[in-house]
């Protein structure tokens, strides 16, 4: 989960990191009176968990509260790659003396953490490693040993850091190495970190990500969720403990195991270029391994109060869970469905392959559910679950 | 003969007790696999599933010889559990458990190399390891298909299967599943080594999907060291950037990690990359009957 800015100072403030003081404003009213309990020169920034929104003009420089209530007008509202502004967050305005760039990662590849830090700070930091390797330092951070006062320098250092702001900086990173590790994030950036006019090194900007692994040892992590960003058939799914993904196509997906339903979207996609109106898939559904009725059902009333979806395909490959079982769970589904009063109304394309597939075959042709077809291979069944979309759009 | 997993394996399972660990249990003694044991400090002395279950995995493997180590804890343990694996220096630990936070698993991978590498991790968030005909350490399906000659190393469980299902009339060495998790202990590279040296494998099938740069580590690894015939499929070209399909490692980030980016990656060293699962298949098929 990425935190909005305003989100990542207040961590940054519960660990001990100086950040501007700031309040957040919902509406332009607001944002008057957070400036007026500011005072003085304010500066007017868009929340939104997208890069680049300075360019986007979403953040802007007010004078005085009158001037940051005509510049959250223009903000609030706003489209930033789109992201539609909902919040601005009024900041106190901070003299610069200088701009640098520091965060803490997860490095994939080399299955570590890493500290960037570079002195050329402010701007987009893929840009200045891309043009100017020699600028940013990568330091390698051990999880076990951490990173203590003596570490944070060392690395300041390495990132050219000029010596006034090296002891400001360490104590900077040593903190937000606290709340990199306690929150379990995967990625706490400061950008600019700077040095203001008073010899402070503060967190001027905030950008965090939390582990969703970690949500069982984290529960004010909840608090975070964005419910109004949440598309409502991804919230609904997560109610159901489903796990679903929205996306923008009319083939609602069913399937078992995360690889093999990404690996369903696209043969759905690849399929659906045959078609008129290049039918593709509507959601990402993966309803684990076991594919039991329960689970089936509630995939299905999901995916059937989806509207966009004009054909449903579901792909299961009966492993530990073998075809029968997988077959009964479907034709369970239904009758569940019905006992509701709801039903599926879209045709349904099956395709069982694995472990007793024809026994799981014959059970849902004996069945004869309303618009079910059953097709024998993965390629064919998306082919076949394209075309009926194209044929109901 | 197969890759770190052979008939000769001694299998012991941490959280054997557990709802997961019994049913898997269960299932991989009906594999034929030997299962020698259990590990559950609070349950040491017990007897379950007619094994016998033992404090520590160092007692464990006193007691039994046993040399690989299933991991069915919850994620909450999960760290501990592994790092005592790695204390006890047992050669192979394979960790089924998902949703495992991603600080536990990068400590506990760098106590395995702080501890000399002595133990091969494979996972967390796997389906684990299987020589068919032979052993079978996890939760991979062992009658979906057949010992032969091809070697398999996925990030998915289910993709594993389905390929392992089509090929089953040529048949597998070993099946890896790596697990799709941001950090693992096994890599895509780690088995194709091991399958490259290995006399019994004839071709390698190789599996991967959206996220981090371990496909484009591996074609560069396979220009260098690999003369054994390498197919691959790569699943998630249609995933949204930003947001993770289903395994926490599955995201897109900004233009990096795409499956574009990696099926041209490995197209350009010579891997021949399947648009579908099923076409994958085909093209093994066509390498294995030209043999």
């Amino acid at each position: 989960m990425d935190l909005f800015e305003h989100q990542a100072k207040e961590l940054f403030a519960e660990y001990g990191i100086p950040v501007p003081r700031g309040i957040v404003a919902h509406t332009v009213e607001e944002a008057r009176a957070a400036a007026e309990e500011l005072t003085g020169r304010v500066v007017v920034k868009a929340q939104v968990k997208t890069g680049g929104r300075g360019k986007a003009g979403g953040v802007k420089v007010a004078d005085d509260a009158a001037d940051a209530e005509r510049k959250a007008t223009d903000i609030l509202g706003m489209d930033i790659k789109g992201h539609t502004v909902h919040k601005v967050l009024i900041e106190e305005a901070s003299n610069i003396e200088e701009e640098y760039y520091f965060s803490f990662l997860l490095d994939r590849a080399n299955r570590t953490f890493l500290a960037i830090c570079s002195a050329a700070g402010g701007m987009d930091i893929e840009e200045v490693a891309h043009s100017t390797p020699e600028k940013v330092a990568k330091v390698p951070v051990s999880p076990i040993e951490g990173v203590d006062r003596a570490k944070a320098r060392e690395i300041a250092v390495a990132g050219g850091l000029p010596e006034r702001s090296l002891d400001g900086a360490a104590e900077l990173i040593e903190k937000l190495w606290a709340a990199f590790v306690d929150e379990d994030a995967t990625l706490v950036e400061v950008n600019p970190m700077i040095l203001s006019a008073d010899g402070q090194v503060k967190a001027l900007d905030g950008k965090v990500t939390l582990d969703d692994n970690a949500a069982f040892r984290q529960p004010e992590h909840e608090a975070y969720a964005d419910k109004a960003a949440e598309d409502p058939l991804e919230a609904a799914a997560k109610a159901k403990d489903l796990n679903y993904v929205k996306l923008d196509g009319n083939v609602g997906i069913i399937g078992n195991g995360a690889g093999l339903v990404m690996s369903t979207l696209d043969v759905v996609a690849y399929a659906g270029e045959a078609f008129p109106g290049q039918p593709k898939p509507a959601n990402f559904l993966d309803i684990g391994g076991g594919a039991s009725a329960e689970v089936m059902a509630a995939g299905l009333e999901i995916i059937i109060s989806d509207p966009s979806v004009k054909s449903i395909f579901v792909n299961v490959f009966g492993g530990i869970t073998a075809c029968d079982a997988v077959a009964n769970g479907i034709v369970s589904a239904f009758q569940l469905l019905e006992s509701r009063g709801e039903s599926v109304t879209r045709p349904l394309v099956v395709r069982l392959d694995g472990n007793n597939a024809l026994l799981g075959r014959q059970i849902l042709a004996d069945a004869k559910l309303p618009g079910v077809e059953l097709v024998d291979t993965m390629d064919d069944a998306a082919k076949r679950a394209a075309e009926l979309a194209a044929v109901g759009a | 003969m197969a890759i770190w997993l052979t008939e000769n394996s001694k299998i012991i399972v941490q959280g054997m007790t557990g709802g997961e660990g019994t049913k898997h249990t269960r299932r991989m003694l009906a594999s034929g696999a030997k299962v020698v044991g259990g590990v559950n400090a609070r349950k040491a002395g017990t007897v379950h599933e007619g094994l016998p279950v033992f404090g520590t995995v160092a007692e464990a493997m006193r007691e039994t010889g046993a040399d690989v180590s299933v991991v069915f804890v919850p994620p909450a343990f999960t760290k501990d559990a592994v790092k005592e694996a790695i204390d006890a220096e047992i050669p192979l630990c394979v960790v089924i458990t998902e949703g495992v936070p991603v600080h536990d698993t990068t400590e506990f991978w760098a106590y395995a190399v702080a501890k000399g590498n002595k133990t091969r991790i494979i996972g967390p968030n796997c389906p684990g390891i299987a020589s068919p005909g032979a052993s079978n350490a996890g939760i991979i399906p062992a009658d979906i298909t057949t010992a032969g000659r091809i070697g398999l190393v996925s990030k998915s469980g289910t993709l594993t299967y389905q390929l392992m299902y089509e090929l089953r009339d040529f048949g597998f060495s070993t099946a890896v599943g790596i697990g799709g998790d941001p950090v693992i202990g096994t890599t895509h590279i780690d088995a194709l080594a091991a399958f490259q040296d290995d006399p019994d494998t004839d071709a390698i099938v190789m599996i991967g999907e959206i996220g981090g740069d371990a496909e484009e580590r591996a074609a560069a690894y396979i220009e260098q060291h690999v003369s054994k015939p390498v197919v691959a499929y790569v699943a998630g070209f249609t995933a949204p950037e930003g947001k993770t399909m289903g395994h926490a490692g599955a995201i897109v980030s900004g233009s990096a990690g795409t499956a574009q980016a990696k099926k041209e990656a490995l197209e350009k060293v010579g891997v021949r990359v399947g648009k579908t699962p099923s076409e994958t298949a085909r093209l093994m098929r066509e390498i294995m009957k030209s043999r």
